[in-house]
């Protein structure tokens, strides 16, 4: 029973805090996983991210969906997904009067403004973390290789993550196996 | 009104076209719901949109909730949520679980160690995405003064990032309600 409540509260805590969608909880759910449940290694989690991007859909979902799998099975998968979507819909409806009449309000605005530089120092962490992993791992060339190529196919020629994932995939089985 | 089915398909569609996170499926819901089914108008899928922005959590759930409601109620809002987290997670689990099951293969632990850098370069995107969003909507000497006071809190105090959201969203909510942007002086 106790593994379903630290699901949801994994998953709950992640999400009631990313403010700036699903990417934004990807740093506090890592938090939660790996450093306070310990169900995770960094590379465990790095594999999923890459290969949750690979997919398609809302990446905060995915990942509470193979998490709460992983730890409780079915309705761990279950729990893990209602404690991602539930708690922001019902604060959403909760909310939504006021919010309607003070969504012009300098001070609803700044909410997600004043989060954002934290939420961009979680995800600068976790990005030092990854490479620094993959360097342990990998070595520096693969590491640099992959980064530098998956950076100008993504963000220079705007190519789909499905196919960089694969190609990643394919790299890491003949160079990395 | 709309059916549950048709609520289903519309955000199924929307969930399995968008690749690369939630926010790449924002504009094909926005195709569904507002161009193709006519079930909303501009202005309004603007006004859920920027509600569902306000509030922490995914913003597609929230989306497919809220406009699943408007148009079926109870059951409308669990059918677009559905959409919106079943297929794509089960597509997870699943790619997941047959990859971990030839763990003890070179070849597949090699596959796991080559999208590393990948996730590496995927979260490092977003991270300066937040950084070019922050100074947007508050300027490089305010983003750069939350920026290090994070770092600080966070890395070298250690302090849990639960904490450092809280103070900030109190911050955001106890000032005074000027508005911080600097295009407060033309009229």
């Amino acid at each position: 029973m106790i593994i379903y409540w630290k699901i949801f509260m994994a998953n709950f805590v992640a999400n009631i805090l990313g403010y700036g969608g699903g990417p934004a909880t990807i740093p506090l759910l890592e938090h939660e996983v790996v450093n306070r449940y310990g169900w995770f290694t960094t590379q465990e989690f790095s594999e999923m991210v890459a290969l949750g991007n690979g997919l398609p859909g809302p990446i905060a979902t995915k990942l509470a969906a193979h998490i709460g799998y992983v730890q409780g099975g079915i309705p761990g998968a279950l729990i893990g997904l209602f404690a991602t979507v539930a708690p922001s819909i019902i604060l959403l409806f909760a909310l939504l009067g006021i919010l309607m009449k003070y969504k012009n309000s300098p001070k609803v605005k700044r909410l997600t403004q004043y989060v954002r530089p934290a939420i961009a120092v979680l995800l600068g962490v976790m990005t030092y973390d990854f490479f620094f992993h993959s360097y342990e791992s990998a070595g520096i060339w693969h590491t640099v290789i992959l980064a530098v190529v998956s950076l100008v196919l993504l963000e220079r020629f705007k190519v789909s993550p499905v196919y960089v994932v694969l190609g990643a995939l394919v790299y890491g089985g003949i160079f990395l196996g | 009104m709309a059916s549950n089915w048709s609520i289903f398909m519309a955000f199924f569609r929307a969930g399995m076209l968008g690749f690369g996170g939630g926010l790449s499926a924002i504009p094909i819901m926005h195709r569904e719901v507002v161009t193709l089914k006519n079930w909303m108008d501009e202005e309004e899928f603007a006004d859920v949109l920027a509600l569902a922005n306000t509030l922490p959590g995914p913003i597609n759930t929230k989306l497919s909730g809220y406009i699943g409601w408007r148009l079926g109620g109870f059951w409308g809002m669990i059918s677009g949520v559905s959409a919106t987290i079943f297929p794509t997670g089960l597509m997870m689990i699943l790619l997941l679980t047959v990859l971990n099951a030839y763990k003890d293969k070179p070849w597949v632990q090699g596959m796991a160690q080559g999208v590393i850098p990948i996730a590496g370069v995927m979260i490092g995107v977003l991270a300066w995405d937040f950084v070019i969003k922050s100074k947007k909507s508050m300027g490089w000497p305010m983003a750069v003064v939350l920026i290090a006071f994070s770092i600080v809190v966070m890395q070298v105090l250690n302090i849990h990032p639960a904490i450092l959201i809280a103070i900030l969203i109190v911050t955001a909510l106890a000032l005074p309600g000027k508005k911080p942007e600097k295009q407060v002086d033309k009229s």
